[in-house]
């Protein structure tokens, strides 16, 4: 078996994003869509900005109780599944080499390059200052999201953490805002790996094998020992 | 505790359910749900990008959210709290009056007249005898300022008081290990809680509101009020009480809303 899995990892190496990351991606965008479009068809029923209703067709569910059954059947996959990622990102050492350190001066340096297009793509092992932020931002949103998600799911039986939002309905504005920033980030997400396919081929294939000894001593040990 | 030979339930047809089609596809309808949940869950992922298709409202994806409706029920029940009371309220937060809450708009309500009124009791229920609107102000009185959840994302603070739900059980002699309490409306509305969330001690049976007696269109002369469960969950003009084992389905959850419901 050993034998067998150390070939295996000297003729692949270690991807930009192993087979776990990859899977969890998936997982995370076909749930995140059933979040946002059952939540828009649940935020329709009372909304909570008079000039905001969404289209019945960007909604899912033909009423209200089929877009609660959606949320209430997404959310299992999204926080098992954002469970598993945060797990994998702290303990294989993914988010430490990834994702810092974040310096201000990176971050303004990234964003003269980006207004001057001069912002490199080649390294897709590299990720710029603002993408860190985005990324760092984007999981601190994914959690608070569940976090309100829960204060309005059982605002009584979760009553502690409830009280942190203040009460119901500001629970309920926050859920939004961060459905808000979920959206935008998806845009801005989506659109970028379209100008850089490279990108969104390596969140299929694994993408180019990484060159960084030390973060594949983080993330695979035993490997790198019997290497 | 004495219970009685149960009567005939008032929430079933007189001359009973046939059961005959039910026996002939018994292992069908056991094998269905957790068929359908597997098959619908393996799907997902080709789901998530075809929403636009009609795949999402076939049979298979609806049985498999209704499966997962009813594993929220027990999740629900699993973490639900017995002893922990939802936050109260002070008096200068109360909405006066309450904010309707129906399946039909308030316009339509019919007034229940009290002098005829009777409250019907049926079921694992030691003394079944009727009671009339009056006696409930016999019974010692309980004071809750509680929120109200709409499913549909509303709320509002109220002041409700009557009898502590419990008690009333109790008085009536009640199987409180029983699993189900199931109640019948003026309105042809039915609703039914689980035991623990009718013992639990912010679940009153209602007849007033803001220290007055609750106007017609929230439930006067009786109505439930817990603090555990969303608006949909409390029933108004509630005309019969049944202490029960067997699952009664109510009005929403007949729906495709989920049973549970607690907050």
């Amino acid at each position: 078996m050993a034998a067998i899995h150390v070939k295996s990892n000297a003729r692949h190496g270690l991807r930009l994003h192993p087979l776990s990351v990859r899977i969890m991606h998936w997982i995370n965008a076909g749930a995140m869509i059933i979040m946002i479009m059952s939540g828009w068809k649940i935020y329709n029923d009372d909304v909570i900005f008079s000039w905001l209703r969404f289209p019945d067709a960007i909604t899912l569910g033909t009423w209200a109780q089929h877009g609660l059954q959606w949320h209430f059947f997404g959310m299992w996959i999204i926080v098992l599944n954002g469970l598993s990622y945060l797990c994998y990102g702290l303990i294989s050492g993914r988010f430490r080499s990834r994702l810092l350190p974040l310096s201000l001066r990176e971050l303004i340096a990234t964003i003269r390059d980006a207004l001057t297009f001069r912002l490199s793509h080649d390294d897709l092992t590299h990720y710029n200052a603002v993408q860190k932020l985005l990324y760092i931002g984007i999981m601190l949103v994914g959690i608070l999201v569940v976090l309100s998600g829960l204060s309005i799911w059982k605002p009584v039986q979760f009553s502690e953490l409830a009280w942190l939002f203040y009460d119901f309905q500001t629970a309920r504005l926050v859920h939004f805002l961060c459905m808000a920033a979920i959206v935008l980030f998806l845009i801005v997400h989506v659109c970028l790996a379209l100008v850089v396919p490279q990108s969104l081929l390596a969140m299929v294939t694994g993408g180019p094998i990484i060159k960084d000894s030390e973060a594949r001593l983080a993330q695979r040990p035993s490997a790198a020992d019997a290497n | 505790m004495s219970i009685r030979a149960p009567s005939p339930s008032i929430f079933r047809p007189s001359s009973g359910i046939p059961q005959t089609s039910l026996q002939e596809h018994e292992p069908l309808v056991r094998d269905i749900n957790r068929r359908n949940l597997l098959r619908g869950t393996v799907s997902l992922g080709a789901l998530s990008f075809l929403t636009g298709c009609d795949v999402k409202d076939s049979s298979a994806v609806r049985s498999m959210l209704l499966a997962v409706s009813a594993w929220n029920d027990r999740v629900q029940e699993f973490i639900f709290r017995p002893g922990h009371l939802a936050p109260t309220f002070s008096e200068s937060q109360v909405v006066k009056p309450p904010r309707f809450n129906a399946y039909y708009p308030i316009e339509d309500v019919r007034p229940v007249d009290a002098a005829t009124w009777r409250l019907a009791l049926a079921g694992r229920i030691a003394d079944k005898r009727p009671w009339r609107a009056d006696e409930f102000n016999a019974l010692p009185q309980q004071e809750l300022i509680i929120r109200h959840i709409c499913v549909e994302g509303w709320d509002y603070i109220g002041q409700w008081s009557g009898v502590n739900f419990r008690t009333f059980l109790e008085r009536i002699g009640a199987d409180l290990t029983a699993k189900y309490v199931a109640f019948k409306c003026a309105d042809d509305y039915t609703e039914s809680l689980d035991m623990a969330t009718a013992l639990h001690p912010q679940t009153i049976l209602a007849t007033k509101y803001a220290r007055e007696s609750i106007t017609d269109p929230f439930g006067f002369p009786l109505r439930l009020r817990t603090a555990t469960k969303l608006g949909f969950k409390n029933p108004k003009w509630v005309t019969a009480i049944e202490v029960t084992n067997t699952f009664p389905s109510t009005y929403w959850s007949e729906r495709g809303f989920n049973w549970f419901s607690g907050i």
